[in-house]
């Protein structure tokens, strides 16, 4: 199992505890483009499998991905949403997802395994499922807003990330 | 061949591998081309911000994009280019349709039209304006530049290229990129 992860700019995914491995590319800005760049990655790469870290206000940017997502399956994509119901990084303004269900949209745009998570049990069994059955899959986990830290930036120069994403991903 | 066939022959040559982008009207031909072409795996993305990401992560995976979209997507898209192409040095060439190039298009293009250049400038990319003699040689050098200054950011901007029309002005600019 090979896992790249692009993870998203906002404060959810960024308190993911997971080891540094070099498959994984970390995103610094450019919002919303979590799912977009692992769209990029799955359809170039397709024997390796693509999990994307994204977050509630971040797919909000970009929902018409998900048609593209529903639409082209990719069967290596794997997406994952921390849903906080709130931006968490810019001081915990209300997000339209208190309201608005996400993993419904990606069951509306066709993703054809879509499961919501809210309890630790529940993100197991569905990791599990997930990472042993062909995708494209989406998982919501609704995490609590109050969990809201600080993490520490990204210890890479972006150009040199890019550059360890390819040379692990045997790029010449 | 047709004109649209050639040109994807061309980018081809020049080491091209991964086509996305917005339709536009400008690329009607091209786009009529790659829909009969599936081999050549072209992604139809929602919006130029998206079609950036989506070659940002093809070129993670080995692979040499090309973005086609038109000069109001270009505006769409700034974020894209320059808080993840730039800074990360994700080579990848944008094909820019100018619509409202010489300010005789419909309304909605006249201020970006008039303004297309200077949003490339302000993200420091580099850009050919070809015309039909140049195409070629421009296509040629674009790819030399994503090849001698890896990293970098390029842009070639061009109007109607597929469609007979006639081509105007051939500029050539190569700045650093942004970090």
């Amino acid at each position: 199992m090979n896992l790249s992860s692009p993870r998203t700019a906002g404060s959810a995914a960024k308190h993911v505890p997971h080891p540094d491995r070099a498959e994984n590319f970390y995103m610094l800005g450019s919002m919303g483009l979590a799912s977009p760049i692992g769209l990029g990655l799955a359809l170039a790469r397709p024997e390796r499998r693509v999990v994307v870290f994204d977050g509630d206000g971040n797919l909000l940017m970009t929902l018409g991905t998900l048609a593209m997502i529903g639409d082209l399956r990719p069967p290596n994509f794997l997406h994952i949403v921390f849903d906080n119901e709130v931006y968490g990084s810019t001081g915990a303004q209300r997000s339209a997802t208190a309201t608005v269900s996400l993993d419904a949209l990606a069951l509306a745009a066709g993703y054809p395994d879509v499961r919501r998570a809210v309890t630790a049990n529940e993100l197991d069994a569905a990791i599990d499922a997930l990472l042993s059955a062909p995708g494209p899959a989406f998982l919501l986990i609704k995490v609590d807003a109050s969990a809201n830290g600080t993490a520490p930036r990204v210890p890479y120069e972006p150009d040199a990330l890019a550059r360890r994403v390819r040379a692990a991903l045997e790029i010449a | 061949m047709n004109r649209s066939a050639t040109f994807i022959e061309m980018l081809r040559e020049a080491g091209f591998d991964f086509f996305t982008g917005v339709p536009d009207s400008t690329f009607q031909p091209l786009l009529a081309e790659f829909s009969s072409r599936p081999d050549l795996g072209y992604v139809t993305a929602v919006s130029e911000n998206v079609a950036v990401g989506i070659a940002t992560g093809s070129y993670l995976g080995g692979r040499r994009p090309v973005v086609f979209m038109q000069n109001s997507g270009l505006a769409l898209a700034m974020n894209a280019l320059g808080s993840l192409a730039a800074i990360y040095r994700i080579p990848m060439l944008l094909v820019i349709g100018w619509r409202g190039h010489d300010g005789s298009d419909s309304p909605e293009h006249a201020l970006l039209g008039a303004a297309t250049t200077a949003l490339l400038d302000a993200l420091r990319l580099p850009f050919f304006v070809p015309d039909a003699e140049s195409l070629v040689s421009d296509v040629a050098r674009a790819a030399q530049t994503l090849d001698t200054q890896p990293g970098r950011a390029r842009s070639s901007a061009g109007r109607e290229w597929c469609a007979d029309a006639p081509l105007r002005r051939h500029r050539r600019r190569v700045v650093e990129a942004q970090r």
